[in-house]
């Protein structure tokens, strides 16, 4: 299983940061749910699924953080029995992103996964690219796009 | 336990001649609970990877059929890891030295493992 990706520039930092936390699925995405990047998922709707929530989720404790008049947070674990999810912001040239990461913990721990979140917004950073002007999106090119987007995830 | 008595365990380790710093670190998530660090060492790093190591080391002993571990260290060139689990899941490292007396730092972490278990 490979990192798929929108943005060709984040391949790298996602696949060494999948190899070295021993992430089980791993989201790279806007805080909006657009998703640059994905490792492990295998069906559109899942992908989907995950942004949508963990955009939800980032918003929510946004919106927490500024009630508390705190700056946001900068991370969030929550660990079930067999699994973890780990879900930070990050700034870089692109703008601001989120990182959703499933690991196993058998396979992986809080720890790796926190420790080599460190490297990835290190790598992130230097591979992005500045941020330009914000394309306009259409209507009519916004279902093609999406479709594309999907096609390119899932390598179909 | 409260910080005061992991402050005071990791104080007698890093007592020891040659010990560069101690930790307590939870086994299964690696992370710091309570350190005592020389500047220059990374924490959470040696944290998350020694608690990773030792969930590995921990399996291969059990496939090997000896039971758990009680102490295991990891000599290099510049300086060494020793490590006790302690019973409640908490691991107790201490970073060295090369030319640590390691029987002397083994008794300190059996003992601070004794006092956080």
């Amino acid at each position: 299983m490979t990192v798929r990706a929108v943005e060709s520039w984040t391949l790298q930092p996602l696949n060494g940061y999948v190899h070295e936390a021993g992430a089980r699925l791993v989201l790279l995405m806007t805080p909006a749910g657009q998703v640059l990047a994905q490792f492990g998922f295998t069906r559109a709707v899942d992908v989907m699924a995950a942004a949508a929530l963990g955009a939800a989720i980032m918003a929510s404790t946004t919106e927490l953080a500024r009630q508390l008049g705190q700056p946001p947070f900068a991370a969030l674990n929550h660990q079930g029995q067999r699994h973890g999810i780990f879900l930070s912001g990050l700034t870089t040239g692109r703008g601001p992103l989120v990182v959703l990461a499933v690991y196993d913990l058998d396979v992986s721990s809080l720890g790796l996964v926190q420790l080599f979140f460190e490297q990835l917004v290190t790598d992130l950073r230097a591979a992005s690219p500045r941020e330009g002007v914000p394309k306009q999106v259409l209507a009519a090119d916004f279902e093609r796009e999406l479709n594309e987007s999907l096609s390119t995830l899932f390598g179909r | 336990m409260t910080a005061a008595s992991f402050e005071q365990a990791l104080d007698q380790v890093t007592r020891v001649p040659g010990v560069r710093g101690a930790m307590l670190v939870t086994g299964d998530d690696g992370l710091v609970v309570a350190e005592h660090l020389m500047e220059g060492i990374r924490g959470p790093a040696v944290a998350a990877l020694a608690a990773s190591l030792a969930t590995r080391l921990r399996r291969a002993m059990q496939a090997a059929g000896t039971g758990s571990g009680q102490f295991w260290q990891l000599l290099c060139e510049q300086g060494g890891l020793m490590v006790v689990p302690g019973k409640s899941g908490i691991l107790v490292v201490a970073i060295t030295a090369p030319d640590v007396n390691a029987g002397l730092v083994r008794l300190e972490l059996l003992r601070a493992a004794e006092g956080v278990a």
